[in-house]
């Protein structure tokens, strides 16, 4: 089939034949040199350069350390950063292997037809840069700067978010929202008026009990929960997790409530019920916060312990039990809102429950409960004001998902295709450090629309799957090589961190700053760029502060005073919510004004046909999603995933521990890879479990490819949440298949 | 001085973080480690238990690393601390034939390596890499002949184990249970 973008695998004829970086060699340690720079940097570290962290998005500030050759030898926590005290988890710490992949990013690749066929060609800077302005200039002449459309995931989504916003789009996608925690903060949303945020606001340091519900911080390493998480171990605070699965956590825990999967808004009910009709919820709390109550009571009031067993098989003891529990640390208990939320399509809505379990508890704004934090407002380096863009994706999702806050990546991605009215068609991507086909679920969409955009973009620093089907890739250096954008997060005391280069960029490899400015200028918008270098920027901003960047050089991190008041809500408060009705809404009338239910009512899921498996996926401490499958130092501590299936499924199939199978769903997809069989107690009959982020496709990630499944692939039907367009993508099945398929080319 | 290291299971997650500091720190070659991560499973769904233990050479008082080297190379600092002089050691591996453990290594340079303990940092007052980068502060480092180090403070208050006691080697990473 002749298509316009055939899928370039970047290969030998693009890169092999540079010559590798003087500083790619040493790190396969046991060669002489690596021995010699060793016992030189033992002798005493030559520099110490302040970072954030760029591996997952906690952003835990740390410190690179560089030996008198001045290479980058470890990276350590700064003490002083309240996202990682000191201490970085195992992703942050072999950081460094981003930096030392010799499958990195090297030089700006063009697609060209050579004999009919399509290649990347290498290109010098001027020429990738010409190339992407002139498109873009077109397309934004002919079509309006809205038809182009950034997908983006941390710090470089910054710059070029900044560069789309001054051609006059708004049109910017991370695919953290629809993909990720989208349903979760609109459900909070609706009910307290606010989003969760990031990092979450969880005062788990003080709490006397910790509900987890598909939540398993611990292999989810985001470490400043992970490192509360232990204190409330050590402190004996009760831990209760729900999950099909026997977690980390749940092990940690003093009560693990083995639920069958998708029904845990049955759950959540029921021990709303409980409390309510036990008569062992916040009374003060909820008449002086809360609106709704009566209704709630009224709606609860068939949801009981014994009507969700049947739903959960989840003993009705173990529901009271555990609910007096919460009931009895109240309101210094945490049911932890959850990240990756995106599960079953009614996701808003079972994250509403959780809101209103922790309304009733009195849990927001309590200590032990979650706090209110606080984040300082870094100013905007002057530049013109933005112009104001002819429609944005909020045109393009208000009818569909009135409550999205943010835009929905999916959306955009549907907004891309031919058959996309003219007038509201995203003609071009730019994409920026975010790998789609591993990530957005809707595969046939997502392909049709890669090959119906006119002009695709990729910025990243390695040869993820989204490169092989750009127009033009801009290769990053990593986070250790560059600055950034400062990181202010909202946290206890607001803070605000540095990230500066420890190496000059390895390759020909840039900053994302500096590829944005070189476009803006090329686009006739250099007064958006009016600077020389970035640091021209954060020296600006950093003054703005009251600091400098000779002081943020040595400190990392800066903190400063609270201004807002105090953590948690004073005896006896008033307090008005940024809700209709100034309350915590338990009966929302935001998502009654929009025609959804005002209050979550449980409905049941698709269940695995026969010989089929509920395919659930999560994280393992050492990975982050695909973005780490080819880091040599995390791969060499995790360098595929395993399919977790119960002893009494593997007699069934008659497996055995450590055999390769494939799987496939009841449409008929195979995984394109075999992957491992773990035979564990630890998950239901009914259920299998993969990490997320294996199963590369793409050789040149060459220590990733072909490494176990790839979950994404196997996701065949996604449930879309009414409420803000999310991807729900637990409701796929998988079988095994035990003989080898027939082999077939892989393509992402 | 007699070094020890705890290890609280009950806080362990597992994320490895500790394999990762001690690459970094001590220069190990990718594909090889001085520390690593096990888990133990035992019961049945959903009666299950897990124990997670990040393990390493347990600088044993009695130890048969040191007691069969044939050069010297293995030998035994102040504090307890088993230690290899890499220019000593003719690779010979008799030492990783006797451990218990399996805590040693042959390196691709031709020695045999292992953990030390971070020795380059106790001997400068600091403690090793994997206590300080563990997360879950789940690790306690310290001198056993001291009643007030946190070791010794934790071992007199919690329940512990120590690996393969019947080998006899008197083994100094306590474990948490």
């Amino acid at each position: 089939m002749s298509t316009r973008r055939d899928f370039i695998k970047i290969a030998a004829t693009g890169l092999g034949g540079l010559a590798l970086g003087a500083g790619s060699v040493a790190w396969f340690r046991g060669t002489s040199r690596w021995a010699e720079t060793a016992a030189k940097a033992a002798a005493g570290f030559q520099g110490r350069f302040p970072t954030y962290c760029e591996i997952c998005f906690w952003s835990c500030a740390g410190w690179t350390y560089t030996d008198e050759e001045g290479r980058i030898t470890r990276i350590t926590g700064n003490a002083g950063d309240p996202h990682c005290n000191g201490r970085l988890c195992p992703r942050g710490t072999g950081g460094v292997g981003a930096y030392y992949d010799e499958d990195r990013l090297r030089t700006p690749l063009i697609r060209k037809e050579i004999n009919g066929k399509q290649e990347f060609v290498p290109a010098g800077w001027d020429e990738a840069l010409d190339l992407v302005a002139e498109r873009l200039k077109e397309i934004s002449r002919k079509h309006g700067p809205e038809s182009i459309a950034l997908f983006n995931h941390g710090s470089p989504g910054d710059h070029f978010g900044h560069l789309l916003k001054a051609m006059g789009s708004n049109n910017i996608a991370a695919p953290s929202f629809a993909q990720c925690r989208g349903p979760r903060d609109t459900g909070w949303y609706v009910t307290f008026g606010t989003g969760v945020g990031s990092p979450e606001p969880t005062d788990i340091r003080d709490t006397r009990c910790l509900v987890l519900i598909g939540s398993h911080i611990g292999e989810n390493m985001h470490n400043g929960q992970v490192q509360e998480m232990a204190d409330a171990i050590d402190r004996g605070a009760t831990l209760i997790t729900v999950d099909p699965r026997f977690s980390t956590a749940a092990s940690k825990s003093r009560f693990w409530l083995p639920i069958k999967p998708s029904t845990d808004l049955a759950l959540l009910m029921a021990w709303i019920h409980v409390l309510i009709y036990e008569e062992l919820y916040n009374r003060d709390y909820v008449e002086r916060y809360t609106y709704g109550f009566d209704l709630l009571k009224e709606h609860v009031r068939n949801m009981t312990p014994e009507w969700a067993y049947g739903i959960t098989t989840l003993q009705p003891a173990l529901i009271r039990e555990t609910a007096r529990q919460m009931a009895d640390a109240a309101p210094s208990v945490i049911v932890h809102p959850g990240r990756h939320v995106t599960w079953y399509g009614d996701d808003t809505q079972r994250t509403r429950a959780i809101a209103i379990l922790n309304a009733l508890l009195g849990s927001w704004g309590s200590r032990g409960g979650f706090y209110f934090a606080e984040s300082v407002q870094v100013p905007d380096y002057p530049h013109p004001e933005y112009p104001t863009p002819a429609w944005s994706w909020q045109d393009l999702q208000r009818e569909k998902y009135p409550l999205a806050g943010l835009a929905v990546s999916n959306v955009l991605v549907e907004a891309s295709l031919k058959e996309t009215e003219e007038s509201r068609r995203i003609r071009a991507w730019i994409v920026a450090g975010t790998n789609l086909p591993l990530t957005i679920p809707l595969k046939k969409t997502l392909q049709q629309a890669m090959q119906d955009v006119e002009f695709m973009v990729v910025v990243d620093t390695m040869p993820m799957e989204i490169t092989g089907y750009a127009d033009v890739v801009l290769p990053e250096c990593t986070y250790l090589e560059r600055y950034d954008t400062l990181r202010s997060s909202a946290h206890r005391e607001p803070n605000i961190a540095l990230r500066m280069p420890a190496a000059e960029p390895m390759y020909d490899s840039k900053p994302s700053w500096w590829m944005a400015k070189q476009l803006g200028e090329r686009l006739g918008l250099g007064s958006y760029f009016n600077y020389k270098d970035y640091t021209d920027v954060l020296e600006w901003q950093l003054q703005q502060l009251g600091t400098s960047l000779e002081e943020m050089k040595k400190t990392g991190v800066k903190k400063f005073p609270r201004t807002s008041g105090p953590l948690y809500f004073q005896k006896g408060e008033n307090y008005t919510f940024n809700t209709n009705t100034g309350k915590i809404e338990l009966y929302a009338t935001e998502l009654a004004a929009t025609g959804y239910d005002p209050m979550p009512v449980y409905t049941p899921h698709e269940e695995p046909p026969p010989g089929y498996y509920r395919l659930i996926y999560g994280r393992a401490p050492m990975h982050t999603f695909s973005r780490t499958a080819n880091n040599p130092n995390l791969t060499d501590l995790m360098d595929q995933n395993d399919v977790w299936v119960n002893p009494r499924v593997a007699r069934l199939w008659g497996l055995e521990n450590g055999q390769y199978v494939h799987l496939k769903n009841p449409e008929g997809i195979v995984s394109s890879f075999p992957i491992r069989v773990r035979i564990t107690e630890r998950i239901r009959w009914d259920s299998v479990y993969m990490v997320h982020g294996f199963g590369h496709s793409w050789k040149k990630l060459s220590r990733a490819y072909g490494k176990g499944a790839n979950d994404t692939e196997l996701m065949s039907k996604v449930t879309i949440d009414p409420v803000m367009g999310g991807t729900g993508m637990r409701g796929n099945f998988v079988t095994f298949v035990t003989e080898e398929p027939v082999a077939k080319e892989v393509e992402s | 001085m007699r070094y020890a290291m705890a290890i609280d299971t009950k806080k362990c997650v597992g994320c490895s973080d500790c394999v990762v500091a001690c690459q970094t720190e001590n220069n190990v070659p990718i594909g090889y480690c001085r520390d690593w991560v096990t888990e133990s499973v035992t019961g049945t769904y959903p009666l299950v238990e897990i124990e997670i233990r990040s393990e390493r050479c347990n600088h044993c008082d009695n130890a048969p690393c040191v007691r069969c080297c044939p050069t010297g190379a293995s030998h035994i600092v102040e504090g307890g601390v088993v230690m290899v002089t890499h220019n000593k050691c003719i690779g010979c591996g008799a030492c990783i034939q006797s451990c218990p453990y399996d805590a040693r290594y042959s390196h691709p340079e031709g020695y045999v390596d292992k953990c030390t303990f971070c020795h380059h940092r106790l001997v400068e007052g600091g403690r090793p890499a994997c206590v300080e980068v563990c997360p879950t502060r789940c690790m306690y480092f310290g001198d056993l002949d001291q009643p007030q180090s946190e070791v010794s403070q934790i071992l007199a208050r919690r329940k512990w184990k120590v690996l393969a006691p019947e080998a006899g080697t008197r083994p100094q990473v306590y474990f948490l249970v």
